[in-house]
């Protein structure tokens, strides 16, 4: 059974200006002791998603799915008592800026203790123990000392690790992991990353990595999810991914990558992800895709060979195509 | 911090001169003088007049009267009333007990009723609370202080005969010597059966219109904040721990939150002892406030210069007090000191 199961997830936002679909129809599930990222760019709907299994968006967001389940559980069915029992405890969060998501006005210990206390009951004293103890496992130096630190003492990375140090106190089944490197300084990014792939592989626990860096999802990911406008438009193995990209945008992604750039200008996707007012009918791809033909412009493209997309790629040619068969890329 | 506090002192004493010279001179620019306001309708003698404004060195240029007020008030002296002849310190101390009871239990009732009103607005936002709660306080900060005590006395003594009218406690009933000035504990020290209740009893009024003005900023000022804080990642955080709503908002937000308010707080103190002065009169609460109106009326210029600026020395004392209090709240700035 999966640790997280998702099927055909929708969140939609209430706005002034009507309601804007954030997240269309995503399905994913991760397993145990399983390394799942997400992919794509800002506003791909990749954190509300996440956000959604949390339940910690607003209250202008009407989330629905055929299914949302945490260890078989229906997470949609809970009432707010029996999630916060679940939330914080089996599933746990760390999110993009490490040092505006601790609070300023409570040391480190005190943000720290909390989770222990409120999910396992530890008297005080186990909880000083236990949380010295995690500072020392996320790699900080000194914990007891820094038990007693505030937030704006403690650099970004230090932060991060005690972001993550609060999220593993109750040993949680699957950690989401939200750009959790994003704010940091490149030297930092790599030494968090491997702190995440170590603690998931020394705990078992599931880890969801959402972030926008294909460099990220090779080092760290088994599997890949491709998010775009809130749609998963692909979903494989990292390997695969790598070496045959389905969807012309993951193609387009991976033609991005820095390291395989050829020629003086790095290359990039023209135009940016549709938002409220400028949905395409078709696919939501079509106005940036370089192999978009009228159909890819007037009709919804089905779900072939593991790609959202009327003429999927197969070792960099068109399926289908009717008129070039080279890719974009 | 010593340091720090000595600073703050320092940089008030430019305050002191200039509010020390503005209220000397405009006390004086009001017609009439302590003797011409005495003589009443029968008149007084030319030379009697004079005589007795020598006596007072009111002959005296405004210039040398101001210096030799400045040379007494550095020696600690206050001047003498020239009503009662009795010094003005001695007569501001033994009625300030009751302006401090009277607005200490305003400044109280605000914070207490204030803050919890502001949360649940801001929890609630939007909702039927959030618009009660908010209508409510700019209902509360408009009311003028005079209009909205005697309509309370009309209502509460006069139509339902709940409250008293005036005075601290009653004192056909009960009389004892004040012992700390304040009428609370007084009545209890007394340990006369009763006298605790009534003393409750008469401030209970002056108490809520005097701090329905504070009670209705610090309502806006924590919903406005606790709003803000809400949208924290910081806030997030602590719900994605499956900390309970109660803790999130109560623990995590509302420390966050208070730090505006607390400067808000501070600032009403200054307001709230002028607003004394009103209420103090409408309830005849034996205070400065009233004193300093009779005092006004008697043209008496020391008492009314000691006073004002005794309380101007307490306002600057109280919002340094406050500035102080952020570090405890705010752990940010304590180290950044």
């Amino acid at each position: 059974m999966a640790l997280l199961d998702i099927e055909d997830l929708e969140v939609t936002f209430r706005t002034s200006s009507g309601q804007f679909r954030a997240v269309d129809g995503v399905s994913l599930h991760v397993d145990a002791g399983e390394v799942l990222a997400i992919v794509g760019e800002s506003g791909s709907g990749k954190s509300v998603a996440m956000l959604a299994v949390m339940g910690l968006l607003p209250w202008t967001a009407q989330v629905s799915a055929r299914r949302m389940a945490f260890e078989g559980r229906d997470l949609l069915g809970l009432t707010a008592r029996e999630r916060r029992k679940i939330i914080g405890k089996d599933i746990a969060m760390i999110f993009q800026e490490p040092t505006s998501s601790l609070n300023p006005c409570f040391t480190v210990g005190f943000q720290i203790t909390e989770a222990l206390r409120t999910h396992l009951g530890l008297d005080h004293r186990a909880c000083q123990t236990r949380a010295a103890e995690l500072l020392q496992l996320v790699g900080i130096p000194a914990p007891e000392q820094r038990l007693k630190a505030f937030p704006h003492q403690l650099s970004g990375g230090m932060n991060q690790r005690v972001m993550i140090a609060i999220a593993i106190a109750c040993n949680p089944k699957l950690l989401i992991a939200d750009e959790p490197t994003t704010a940091l300084d490149v030297t930092i990014q790599a030494q968090i990353l491997e702190l995440l792939v170590k603690l998931q592989a020394d705990t078992g626990m599931g880890l969801v990595l959402i972030t926008h860096s294909m460099g990220v999802v090779a080092e760290t990911a088994r599997r890949v999810s491709v998010q775009y406008a809130g749609q998963k438009v692909e979903e494989q193995t990292v390997a695969d991914l790598f070496r045959d990209p389905r969807h012309p945008y993951t193609a387009a992604l991976l033609a991005a990558l820095p390291e395989r750039a050829v020629g003086r200008r790095l290359p990039s996707i023209p135009g940016v992800v549709p938002g409220q007012f400028d949905r395409p009918p078709g696919c939501l791809f079509a106005p940036r895709c370089a192999l978009a033909t009228p159909l890819c412009h007037t009709t919804p493209p089905p779900r072939r060979e593991g790609a959202l997309c009327h003429y999927p790629l197969h070792d960099g040619i068109a399926q289908g195509h009717p008129g070039r068969k080279e890719t974009a890329a | 911090m010593f340091r720090f506090l000595l600073k703050r002192l320092a940089l008030t004493i430019p305050t002191f001169i200039a509010l020390m010279f503005i209220t000397f001179v405009m006390i004086r620019l009001v017609p009439g003088d302590p003797i011409e306001v005495r003589k009443g309708e029968r008149g007084i003698s030319p030379e009697r007049l004079a005589q007795l404004r020598h006596e007072m060195g009111l002959d005296q240029p405004v210039w040398k009267q101001f210096l030799d007020y400045a040379n007494g008030l550095l020696h600690g002296d206050f001047g003498t009333s020239i009503i009662s002849k009795a010094p003005v310190l001695h007569e501001f101390l033994t009625l300030f007990p009751a302006t401090l009871e009277l607005t200490l239990s305003a400044m109280i009732f605000a914070i207490v009723l204030g803050i919890p009103a502001g949360v649940i607005a801001a929890s609630r936002r939007g909702g039927v609370y959030d618009q009660t709660l908010m209508g409510l306080a700019l209902t509360g900060y408009s009311m003028p202080i005079f209009w909205w005590g005697l309509i309370l006395i009309l209502l509460m003594s006069n139509t339902l005969g709940l409250t008293p009218v005036s005075g601290r406690v009653d004192l056909i009933k009960f009389y004892y010597e004040p012992v700390t000035g304040f009428m609370l504990i007084d009545s209890l020290l007394s340990g006369q059966k009763g006298a605790f209740l009534d003393a409750v009893h008469h401030l209970i009024l002056p108490m809520i219109v005097l701090g329905t003005v504070p009670l209705a900023v610090i309502a806006r000022m924590t919903r406005s904040s606790m709003l803000e804080v809400l949208e924290e990642d910081y806030v997030r955080t602590a719900r994605a721990k499956g900390l309970s709503w109660a803790r999130v908002v109560g623990i995590h937000a509302l420390r966050n939150a208070l730090i505006p308010v607390v400067t808000v707080i501070g600032l009403q103190v200054g307001g709230l002892l002028a607003g004394a002065v009103l209420t103090e009169t409408i309830f005849s609460w034996p205070g400065v406030g009233k004193w300093l109106i009779e005092s006004i009326n008697r043209r008496d210029y020391p008492a009314l210069q000691g006073g004002i600026m005794l309380i101007a020395g307490i306002v600057i004392v109280v919002n340094l007090l406050v500035d102080m209090l952020y570090g405890l709240i705010n752990p940010r700035i304590r180290h950044a000191k």
